[in-house]
């Protein structure tokens, strides 16, 4: 029994060399390597870090595209979806004042068509992709306010659309922070 | 065909393309055979060496339950410490506290016992010296006890009469050093690479494109998360698991994690056949897995990609599916899928809210942590299968009237109450949890702890009744996922839980060892016209039988009073 406990003892300790240390400080190395040179790829403009690229950000002014819900307002120190159960009359009223907003601020749109992501949560809060339906849906809206075409908004909207994985599997979707910042870039 | 289902089918096609033949190289190179990754037996002989073990010695099938439960023994002692003083210890770069004692008690167990509960949140209950030397840590070591006692059991069928067993330090280690680690690295590059981060910079802070300022979580997580999935843990290294960015940022980092989940498991079941040298076994064993599997991803599919019928009422279009506590990025299918491999298995990590899944998901997730052996964790799941087998084959044979035997050992009474007992454990642990969480809201509401009773349940009515049992039932599968809204970071659920957890664990590892142990030292009694053959399509379908009327006998009345109610109640 003694003889376990201290060759349980020496392993333990060995081990964490090998995975504590050396593993991680080997992917940490190899991480400097990829595009975010592990930190993260960074989205900027003129020079300057407005966001990361895949940490979905919060927006409300009508001159840019809105991203999804988040239960915990995109603050990306944490993380976290609402939890809310599909019968929890509480949480439907929300959605269904979602939808009424979005009404409000698009009046050329009729309810269907509206997709889901834009009036639910998402898992993580920090989304940073809508559906493709999402973003034309708020072509106009945009358009309006940048006093630009509708067709230049939605050429805009197609150019940062990504395809499925490969063209074959998965959803398409579009980055909220990206097109954004394709917008004001447009201004200039 | 659509995209998102073209998706899912591609990574269980892959799935099993690396799989099996994962499996029939575990298979040799626990036989001690040439295998290719040979080369590293100089680092393995110095691990041996600094930890005085000797590999050659053999060990009894109690010899290596001492040794796994010693070493699993120092694990929760020298974790439980770190994380009460982790804000004393270095490489804390965000200042976060240590934990309180009833929540290390939880975190240590949760993690010793491969489940991964985190009744904390990575970004702010943990710091990067416990992230790494205790978490990181035990998600290496708590997968490797899991194969290595897996792999006793297979030595145990592999020679006719024997008490040798093999050393489990052995076993132990190489599963880290042929398996773990090897696979880890491949994984963890191809996250570094699409976005992961790697690096050891704290809390970054920008200015938004709108001007307001964001601070952002980050570390290096690609690692983590790469053996959180290979080693069927599944704890995060960010609060909302699989579903954050930077855990999981694209649709092809998703088909690597849920595809790097699933391989060991489906391995092991061949590892089981080949080495025993009954490969018939292993297709048949897989085969009834793969029929569970599917009867629970199938609805799920369907029932996601479906949408909320309430949400549908309000007139909003659900094209592909409903979308609350989802990522865009993934979709409701892949989600789904996602959903179903860490529920049978028992990783437990998420790339959803599974709180906010329709009701019907939700039971289908309930189920199959009850059932808990379709694929299952990381050599654990090749144990919760054994057990039933050995069930099966007692029923069968008094069935028919012939003696009840595997693989020409007897199996006697000893053999069969080791078996019931561990096969009642299950249910009687998550029942009982969830009998007494439930007794707790009702009458001590106002009960002073950090989450007050009142306030645990995020949703109410049976939805609510569904999160104590999704816990109870996650804890006692040590899975790990979680019905997230429930309040359970206070000294109620952290004890509860812990005893749950650390029941599910040990005694479904000693049993079937156990057994088999047992079994393999009884006189072995050749094949003959007479024997009732354990691989033959007929057998596994009597143990698809066992599994699911044990399962529908002890926890139907529970799901009906949750999930069932609820979505009954939903579609009125």
């Amino acid at each position: 029994m003694k003889k376990y406990i201290i060759q349980s003892l020496r392993l333990t300790g060995v081990l964490m060399v090998l995975l504590c240390i050396i593993y991680p400080l080997t992917i940490a190395y190899i991480g400097k390597f990829t595009p975010g040179e592990g930190a993260g790829e960074k989205i900027t403009k003129n020079g300057k870090v407005v966001g990361y690229a895949l940490i979905g950000q919060s927006f409300t002014k009508p001159e840019y595209f809105w991203g999804r819900p988040s239960a915990v307002g995109y603050n990306a120190a944490g993380s976290g979806g609402s939890n809310k159960g599909a019968t929890n009359e509480e949480y439907l009223k929300q959605v269904s004042d979602r939808v009424d907003t979005l009404l409000k601020y698009h009046l050329y749109l009729k309810k269907a068509d509206i997709p889901a992501d834009m009036v639910t949560a998402s898992g993580s809060g920090l989304d940073p992709n809508i559906s493709e339906t999402g973003a034309i849906m708020q072509i106009k809206r945009v358009a309006a306010y940048r006093k630009l075409s509708d067709r230049t908004v939605a050429e805009l909207v197609v150019k940062n659309t990504e395809g499925p994985l490969f063209g074959l599997f998965g959803p398409s979707k579009v980055n909220v922070l990206k097109l954004n910042v394709a917008l004001d870039e447009l201004k200039k | 065909m659509n995209t998102e289902l073209l998706g899912i089918i591609a990574t269980y096609a892959l799935t099993l393309l690396i799989g099996i033949p994962l499996g029939i190289y575990l298979a040799k190179m626990f036989a001690g055979e040439k295998v290719w990754t040979d080369f590293l037996k100089p680092l393995e002989k110095g691990i041996y060496k600094l930890s005085g073990i000797n590999p050659d010695e053999s060990m009894n099938w109690k010899q290596h339950m001492k040794a796994l439960l010693m070493i699993n023994m120092v694990w929760l002692v020298y974790g439980f410490f770190a994380l009460i003083y982790q804000d004393k210890l270095p490489l804390n770069p965000d200042g976060n506290l240590g934990q309180s004692p009833d929540l290390a008690f939880n975190s240590i167990i949760s993690f010793v016992v491969n489940c991964n509960l985190q009744h904390y949140s990575g970004e702010s209950g943990a710091t990067y010296f416990t992230q790494h030397f205790v978490f990181m840590f035990l998600q290496f070591v708590s997968a490797a006890t899991g194969i290595a006692a897996a792999v006793v059991l297979f030595k145990a069928f592999r020679d006719k009469t024997t008490t040798n067993l093999g050393n489990f330090w052995v076993f132990f280690t190489r599963s880290i050093t042929r398996l773990l680690l090897p696979l880890s690295v491949v994984v963890a590059i191809i996250l570094a690479f699409n976005g992961t981060t790697t690096s050891y910079e704290g809390k970054d802070q920008f200015i938004s494109l709108q001007g307001d300022t964001v601070h952002v979580s980050r570390g290096p997580a690609a690692g983590f998360v790469a053996i959180k999935h290979l080693g069927t843990n599944g704890g995060g290294w960010f609060g909302v698991n699989g579903a954050h960015p930077l855990e999981n940022p694209n649709y092809l980092t998703n088909m690597v994690e849920v595809i790097s989940q699933v391989i060991i498991p489906i391995a092991m079941v061949f590892a089981f056949g080949y080495f025993i040298r009954r490969k018939k076994m292993a297709w048949v064993i897989f085969g009834i897995m793969t029929l569970g599997m599917m009867l629970l991803l199938v609805p799920t599919v369907i029932s996601e990609t479906g949408g909320s019928p309430n949400i549908a009422k309000m007139g909003v279009s659900q094209l592909t599916g409903a979308m609350e506590g989802k990522e865009v990025r993934f979709g409701p299918t892949a989600t789904a899928y996602w959903s179903t491999v860490t529920t049978i298995i028992s990783t437990g990590s998420v790339n959803s809210m599974h709180d906010s899944a329709m009701p019907l998901t939700g039971m289908f997730q309930l189920i199959a942590m009850m059932m808990n052996c379709f694929y299952g964790g990381c050599g654990v799941g090749i144990l919760n299968y054994f057990i039933f087998i050995i069930i099966a084959v007692f029923i069968s044979g008094l069935m028919v009237g012939r003696t009840p035997e595997f693989l020409g050992h007897k199996v006697e009474a000893r053999e069969v109450k080791i078996a019931s007992i561990i096969a009642l454990l299950h249910p009687f642990i998550i029942l009982v949890g969830t009998a007494l969480a439930a007794y707790t809201v009702t009458n001590f509401p106002d009960a002073d702890w950090l989450v007050k009773p009142a306030s645990w349940l995020n949703n109410p009515g049976f939805h609510g009744f569904s999160e104590m049992l999704y816990e109870n039932t996650s804890a006692a599968a040590n899975n790990g996922s979680g019905f997230e809204g429930l309040g359970d970071n206070n000294v109620f659920w952290n004890v509860l839980t812990g005893f749950v957890l650390i029941l599910g664990r040990f005694l479904p590892i000693i049993g079937p060892v156990a057994i088999a142990g047992l079994l393999a030292s009884k006189k072995y009694i050749p094949e003959s016209a007479g024997t009732l053959r354990t691989d033959t399509l007929t057998f596994g379908v009597m143990t698809f039988v066992v599994i699911v009327i044990i399962a529908a006998l002890a926890f139907f009345p529970a799901l009906t009073l949750g999930p069932l109610a609820e979505h009954f109640s939903m579609i009125k």
